[in-house]
C-alpha cells in the first residue's frame, strides 16, 4: 500500500462472557487527521480503542498500528501512541506538576529535562497556578487538559482521545477542541470516539459510525449526510389530532418515511433530491400544498441540511425512526 | 467538605485558557529520549510510591501504631506465662513477632494494587513502552519503605521495654535485611491477588485467610516441641518458621546457615512462580 496508514484493523473481534463488545470491526485510518469514532453508550468504541492501544487482546482479527501489530509488536506501538482515557489517565493523589514529572521520567527524561518539560506544559496548558494542587481537586476541565497534557509530553504520532468532553461544560469543551486541533496542526494523527455528533462534525475528517460492535457507516462527513438524503423538512402542526393525517400526505408527497416527533404536533421527513428531477425545496413546497389541500393547519415550518445527528439516529436507530 | 474551598481557590485558574500558539509551540520539534532502562522506570515508580505517603501520611497508621500494638500486646499477655517474665520471653519474641508484622503488613501491597488498577492512570502506564515489570516493582519498592519503617518502630519499642540482642547492631541489621528481602519476594502474593479478585474487599478477605494461619501456626510464639505431631510437620515446615529462626538467630549474633537457605530458597521460589503469574494477569488484564 502507497499511502501509510495510521491504524488498520481488519475483522477485529473481542469477545466478553456472552457480549460480542467489538464484532468485526474494520478501520483504514490515514495519518495526519482526525478520525472520529462515532457511537451510543456500548457500542463498542472504547474496547477498540484499548485494542489498538495495546491494553486488550483481540480475541479475533488483527490491528496493525503504523505497520506493527499490535499483539506481536506492541512494544513498537507503545512508542509512538497515546492514550487519553474516558476516565482521567493521571494520578488523581498526585500533583498535576508531580504527574507530568513521573511521566515524563517514564518517557525518558533526565530529571532536569523533565521537570522543565512539565513546567512548559503546565504554562502552555493555563495550569501554571493549579501545579502544586493534587489533581482530584482539579475541576473536569482541568482535569481533561492535564491528561491530554500528559499525552504529548513527547509528542506521540497518534493520539488516542476516548471521549474527550463527555461531562465538560461548553468552554471546557471548546479549550479541548483547540487542543485537539493544534496536536492535529503539528501531525499527529489523532483517534477520537465521542458520542457527541457535533464534536465529530466540528472535528473529525473521516467519522465511521459503530453500534453493536460493527461499523454500520464509514466515509467523509459529506458522504454521511448525503447517505441520509439531501434535506430534512421540520413541521409542527396546529392540532395534533392531524398528525396521522399529515403523516399519510407527506408521505405519499415525498415518498418517504415520515419520522413522528416526541412533540406530539411535530414531524420530521427526509427528503431525497439525488434519484428526483426536482429539487428538496421544490419537494417541500409541493409537500406543503398538498397539506393545505388536505385541510392540516401548518403553524411552522424548516428545510435544513440533514445533521449528523440525523444521520446518526438514521443509522444506530432504524426501528426507532421506522416506529 | 474539604475539598470545596480548594475547588473555589482553584477557579480562578480555570480562567486561563490555553491558547493555541502556545500549544503549538509546545508540540514542535521535540527529540524522543530512550526509553529508561528497568531500574530507572522501577526507581521512578518507587518514587510515585513515596509521593503518595507524602500526600496521604495516615497510610503510614498500619506500619507505626499496628506493630507498636502487637509488640505491647503479646509481650505482656504472654511474657508470664510463657516464659516466666516479659523480660525473658522479648530476648524470644521480638524477632519472631518483627517477622510476623512486617509479613503482614505486606498484604497492603495487594489492595493498593488493586485499588490503583481500577483507575484510568493504570492504563496510562500499560500503553508507555517501558519495562514490564516496573510499576509493580516500584510498588514493592515503596513498600520496601514502609517495611522498613515498620521495624525500626518495633525495634525501638522492643529495646524500651528491655530486648537487648546479642548480635547487637550488626546482627539486627543483618536479620531485617533477610526479613526486607524476605517481604519483598513475598508481596508477589499479593500483587497476583490484587489482579486477580475484583474489589478491595475480597483481597484483603483472602490475604486474612493466608496470612493469619501461616504467621501464626509458626514458632513466632512458642517452641513448636510442645505442638502436636501434625502441627509440628506443618510449622517446622513452614517458611515463616525458617524466617524467623533465620532473624532470631541473626540477631542473637549466630549464623544460622541452614534457616538463612530455606528462607532465601523459598524468597526465591515464591517470587519466581506469583511473579510470573502476575506479570501474566498485568498483561492479559
Amino acid at each position: 500500500m502507497s499511502t501509510e496508514l495510521a491504524i488498520e484493523t481488519t475483522g477485529l473481534v473481542k469477545v466478553f462472557g456472552e457480549n460480542r463488545a467489538v464484532d468485526g470491526v474494520d478501520l483504514a485510518v490515514p495519518t495526519g487527521t482526525v478520525y472520529g469514532v462515532l457511537g451510543p453508550n456500548g457500542a463498542g468504541k472504547t474496547t477498540t480503542v484499548r485494542m489498538l492501544a495495546t491494553l486488550l487482546r483481540p480475541d479475533a482479527g488483527s490491528a496493525r498500528v503504523f505497520g506493527k501489530d499490535v499483539v506481536k509488536e506492541a512494544d513498537a506501538v507503545r512508542s509512538r501512541v497515546s492514550l487519553t482515557g474516558q476516565y482521567a489517565s493521571v494520578d488523581e493523589d498526585l500533583t498535576g506538576s508531580e504527574n507530568l514529572i513521573l511521566l515524563a521520567r517514564l518517557l525518558g527524561h533526565s530529571k532536569p529535562a523533565a521537570r522543565d518539560r512539565a513546567a512548559q506544559l503546565l504554562e502552555g496548558f493555563g495550569l501554571t497556578e493549579a501545579a502544586g494542587k493534587q489533581v482530584k481537586n482539579y475541576s473536569g476541565g482541568m482535569r481533561r487538559r492535564i491528561d491530554i497534557a500528559a499525552s504529548i509530553l513527547n509528542t506521540p504520532d497518534l493520539l488516542f482521545l476516548d471521549e474527550p468532553t463527555t461531562g465538560l461544560d461548553p468552554r471546557s469543551r471548546n479549550q479541548v477542541w483547540d487542543i485537539v486541533r493544534a496536536v492535529v496542526g503539528h501531525g499527529t494523527t489523532v483517534l477520537l470516539t465521542t458520542q457527541y455528533l457535533d464534536e465529530a462534525d466540528q472535528l473529525a475528517s473521516r467519522i465511521a459510525v459503530i453500534d453493536h460492535g460493527r461499523v454500520i457507516a464509514e466515509g467523509t462527513k459529506g458522504e454521511l449526510k448525503a447517505s441520509v438524503g439531501s434535506g430534512t423538512v421540520h413541521l409542527r402542526l396546529r392540532d395534533a389530532a392531524q398528525r396521522p393525517e399529515a403523516e399519510r400526505v407527506l408521505s405519499l408527497a415525498l415518498d418517504a418515511t415520515v419520522q413522528l416527533d416526541a412533540d406530539p404536533v411535530a414531524l420530521t421527513a427526509r427528503i431525497d433530491a439525488h434519484g428526483s428531477d426536482r429539487g428538496a425545496a421544490e419537494q417541500a413546497a409541493r409537500a406543503l400544498a398538498e397539506l393545505a389541500r388536505s385541510g392540516i393547519t401548518v403553524d411552522n415550518f424548516s428545510l435544513g441540511q440533514p445533521s449528523l445527528d440525523e444521520v446518526f439516529l438514521a443509522l444506530t436507530d432504524k426501528k426507532g425512526v421506522a416506529a | 467538605m474539604s475539598t470545596a474551598t480548594t475547588k473555589t481557590e482553584l477557579e480562578g485558574v480555570e480562567l486561563a485558557a490555553p491558547d493555541a500558539e502556545r500549544l503549538s509551540a509546545l508540540l514542535v520539534g521535540l527529540e524522543r529520549p530512550p526509553r529508561p532502562s528497568a531500574l530507572s522506570a522501577s526507581l521512578t515508580f518507587g518514587w510515585r510510591a513515596m509521593l503518595k505517603i507524602k500526600h496521604v501520611p495516615e497510610q503510614l497508621f498500619d506500619v507505626t501504631a499496628f506493630p507498636i500494638m502487637l509488640v505491647l500486646m503479646y509481650t505482656y499477655l504472654f511474657g508470664g506465662a510463657l516464659a516466666g517474665s516479659t523480660q525473658e520471653y522479648i530476648q524470644f519474641l521480638l524477632p519472631g513477632i518483627l517477622v510476623m508484622s512486617v509479613v503482614m503488613i505486606t498484604m497492603y501491597t495487594g489492595v493498593s494494587v488493586n485499588t490503583d488498577i481500577t483507575k484510568g492512570v493504570f492504563d496510562r502506564f500499560r500503553t508507555l513502552p517501558i519495562w514490564r515489570p516496573a510499576p509493580m516493582v516500584g510498588y514493592l519498592l515503596g513498600d520496601v519503605l514502609r517495611y522498613v519503617l515498620a521495624s525500626a518502630v518495633m525495634l525501638t519499642v522492643g529495646m524500651i521495654i528491655g530486648f537487648r540482642p546479642d548480635g547487637g547492631v550488626l546482627g539486627v541489621l543483618a536479620g531485617v535485611a533477610l526479613l526486607l528481602v524476605f517481604a519483598f519476594a513475598f508481596s508477589w502474593i499479593w500483587t497476583m491477588f490484587g489482579l486477580l479478585l475484583r474489589t478491595e474487599k475480597s483481597v484483603m478477605g483472602v490475604s486474612m485467610m493466608v496470612i493469619f494461619p501461616l504467621t501464626f501456626l509458626s514458632n513466632v510464639f512458642v517452641d513448636p516441641k510442645t505442638m502436636p505431631g501434625w502441627l509440628q510437620a506443618f510449622v517446622n515446615n513452614s517458611p515463616i518458621t525458617h524466617l524467623a529462626t533465620a532473624v532470631r538467630e541473626l540477631m542473637a549474633g549466630n549464623w544460622p546457615a541452614s534457616a538463612l537457605a530455606w528462607s532465601l530458597g523459598w524468597a526465591g521460589l515464591i517470587m519466581v512462580v506469583f511473579g510470573a503469574v502476575t506479570m501474566r494477569l498485568y498483561n492479559r488484564k
